[in-house]
């Protein structure tokens, strides 16, 4: 039962940026059994405290659980679960293309059409942005794979709010 | 800077790491404590805080030092006992070297501690103990650690205690009025309710507005392990404790009931037994100052977080604003029901024989002591009996690891609850198996001066894991039975206790008698018998109200 409505959540935590609170908060979930799906931190405009964005799946009543138990952790500020409101998610993601002879031409126009950004160009490789929704990036990469992805680097998702 | 957070007493064992600190406490006029092991320290701590309700220090060196305290840590913090426990660190140059005697303990400690710190230079120092100390003991207390390298503690700063902002507030949880209102409805609809309290009302320093609030309402009340004290054992509205080893009519009660209102409990499994039965019939109100712990296990008709002392003084101005009247006669007749359950099983057991039954022995003291001592117990067997038929008439005279269920606990708690009340007549409730986990602390007894009595139930087997493979396992003792072990009496003796010991009914009485009366630390060892079973007992993961009584002589 448990299992079958299980669903994504995103949560947002602001907390203090000092050493050791991604472990407690990853000890915490862990602990519990929750794996991150996606982590995004960095600090907010305020140096001394940072922003966590984290997905994870869960039930409803077990995500309360988990939201109480970060709550409860001295160093977490605030959180919110993202997944109640209505909010904007987006994710970044680096693509390192091999640059082959007889892919390149096809490359160049799935390039334009997808919108993704050049980064840099050489004879033999060339790094590629896109910024979008998971959806979006999961897209861009199928589209892309058969010309020849030598790697990727993805962040996690990015969310807010989105308020009227 | 200790002073400052009221700390008098502080239980510890020195090291490398930590020797700075001792050089001046060498000259200081803190009260330390020399353990003989630093789990022993913690439990020390930990049981010096249940009884005096005030933070409980421990200090120890780094490495093996820090780690031997990890049991005691988590045995606080599974109950939520406000401690703070100062570990040494090798000097921060040193840190991640694995250098001598050095262990990541913040990391190690960081899911059994409500928080813990790791002081990188002396300029935090003054802010993170008075942190440390208001984290401890706000909300739901716990246990608080603070890793102090070497380096950082041979350096002076200047203290300046104005300038010192705590920033960490928890926010004091007030529930809304509109909640209360629900509440007062519900407890005017109910025909059958019944009050559980757990170790929040202790800890929230509650006991008193419990009696009002039960005074004016007529509401019988039942107690986990951790609630024990927390309303008087003696009281007739008293059903003593639920759950798996819980009276029959504490039980019965629970799963007849129409209203629940529980409070400072987390529902653990061994109070609830099967989840979907536990308290089918009733409306639950929850009050507890932890969010988290709402819904955690059993999902409630309505939560209250608050301070339970607060929100019994909300209740009590209700009650009196709306003029509460309860119907005497429905209140009459759920009273009767349960004192029909009572006189249907009460708690018993059979004395006959000359062989000294252990529950015998806790009667017996209780009598002698008329239910004054403050208790602390080991964990098993003697545990239960000690729950079940000691009654305990005031608050924080019933000490014991009710969560963690850490063995070794009882004897070096006594010893703290004695260093926090001289003058208590403290009696540690053992077992033959969990004394010997920390009987090196008989030295620290004797060391100070420290009256502390143990009553030793001696059944020659790890009781109730053998009692499990009695009931669960077709009798297959495996590895329960204590083939060897020392003679109680002339260990005790060795480090200076005074040992007695009872082999026969008729001894009890007077072997306890003597001990108690002996102004020194006393051992009494009691021969009981050995496959005596603590009933009634709920299969775990059955429902409460389906118990094994026991045998029917034993009912008898």
């Amino acid at each position: 039962m448990e299992k079958a409505d299980k669903k994504e959540y995103i949560l947002s935590l602001l907390v203090n940026n000092k050493p050791d609170v991604l472990a407690r908060i990853a000890g915490t979930l862990g602990g519990k059994g929750y794996n991150i799906d996606s982590l995004c931190v960095d600090v907010t405009m305020n140096p001394e405290i940072s922003k966590i964005i984290l997905t994870t799946r869960a039930s409803k009543i077990m995500i309360g659980r988990v939201v109480n138990a970060l709550s409860k952790l001295v160093d977490v500020v605030r959180v919110d679960n993202l997944s109640e409101v209505e909010s904007i998610k987006r994710e970044m993601i680096l693509i390192r293309m091999n640059l082959l002879k007889e892919t390149k031409p096809e490359l160049m126009k799935t390039i334009d059409t997808l919108n993704c950004k050049i980064l840099t160009f050489n004879t033999d490789h060339c790094v590629l942005q896109f910024t979008g929704s998971r959806e979006d990036i999961d897209k861009v990469l199928a589209t892309l794979k058969p010309l020849g992805i030598d790697d990727i680097a993805r962040t996690g998702a990015a969310a807010m709010e989105r308020k009227y | 800077m200790l002073k400052e957070e009221n700390v008098d007493t502080i239980f510890g064992y020195p090291g490398g790491s930590v020797i700075d600190i001792y050089d001046e406490l060498y000259r200081s006029d803190i009260r330390h404590v020399l353990v003989r092991h630093e789990q022993g320290a913690v439990h020390a701590a930990d049981g010096y805080a249940r009884a005096s309700g005030k933070v409980g220090v421990a200090l120890v060196t780094s490495g093996p030092g820090a780690t031997n305290t990890v049991t005691g840590i988590a045995t606080a913090h599974s109950d939520s006992i406000p401690i703070v426990v100062f570990t040494g660190q090798v000097p921060t140059t040193l840190i991640g070297n694995d250098a001598f005697q050095e262990s990541d303990i913040t990391g190690i400690t960081r899911p059994c501690t409500k928080h813990n710190f790791l002081v990188r230079n002396v300029e935090e120092l003054a802010a993170t103990i008075k942190e440390a100390f208001h984290i401890a003991r706000s909300g739901r207390p716990g246990p608080v650690l603070v890793d102090l390298p070497k380096n950082v503690m041979a350096s002076m700063a200047e203290y300046d205690p104005s300038s010192i902002v705590i920033k960490t507030v928890e926010p004091l949880h007030k529930a809304s009025s509109k909640k209360y209102l629900q509440a007062m409805d519900f407890l005017k609809e109910s025909k059958c309710p019944v009050v559980l309290i757990g170790g929040g009302v202790l800890l929230g320093k509650a006991p008193e507005e419990l009696r009002t609030f039960i005074e004016k309402t007529r509401i019988p009340v039942t107690s986990t392990l951790m609630g024990l004290g927390g309303f008087p054992g003696t009281h007739p509205l008293w059903l003593g404790m639920l759950g798996m080893h819980g009276t029959y009519y504490a039980n019965m009660a629970i799963s007849h009931c129409d209203l629940l209102i529980a409070m400072g409990v987390r529902f653990s499994d061994r109070v609830t037994g099967k989840i979907e039965t536990f308290a089918a019939n009733a409306k639950i109100i929850h009050i507890d100052v932890d969010p988290s712990s709402i819904n955690k296990n059993v999902v409630v008709d309505l939560p209250i977080v608050s301070d339970i002392k607060v929100a019994l003084q909300h209740i009590a101005r209700l009650l009196e604003e709306q003029q509460f009247k309860l119907n005497e006669a429905e209140r009459q007749k759920w009273l009767d029901q349960i004192d029909a359950w009572k006189k249907e099983v009460p708690l018993t057991y059979c004395q006959n024989g000359d062989i000294i039954k252990p529950q015998f022995v806790i009667e017996k003291l209780f009598e002698l002591t008329r239910g004054k001592a403050i208790i602390t117990t080991e964990v098993g067997q003697n545990q239960m009996w000690a729950a079940q038929f000691y009654r305990y008439e005031n608050p924080y005279t019933f000490i014991s690891s009710g969560g963690l269920g850490t063995m070794g606990y009882g004897f070096p708690a006594a010893i703290g609850v004695q260093c926090a009340f001289p003058d208590a007549l403290v009696v540690d409730i053992a077992g033959d198996g969990s004394i010997q986990m920390n009987i090196q602390e008989m030295a620290t007894a004797v060391q100070y001066n420290l009256p502390v009595k143990i009553v030793l139930l001696n059944n020659g087997y790890l009781g109730m894991v053998r009692q499990w493979q009695e009931l669960f396992y077709d009798k297959r003792y495996s590895h329960t039975e204590m083939m060897y072990a020392p003679d109680f009496v002339k260990v005790a003796e060795a480090y200076g206790f005074v040992g007695l010991r009872a082999t026969k009914p008729e001894e009890v009485e007077p072997i306890l008698k003597q001990g108690l009366a002996t102004p020194k630390p006393v051992l009494m060892e009691f021969r009981v018998a050995r496959e005596e079973c603590v009933y009634p007992m709920v299969r775990p993961g059955g429902s409460l109200s389906e118990m094994t009584l026991g045998t029917r002589e034993m009912i008898n």
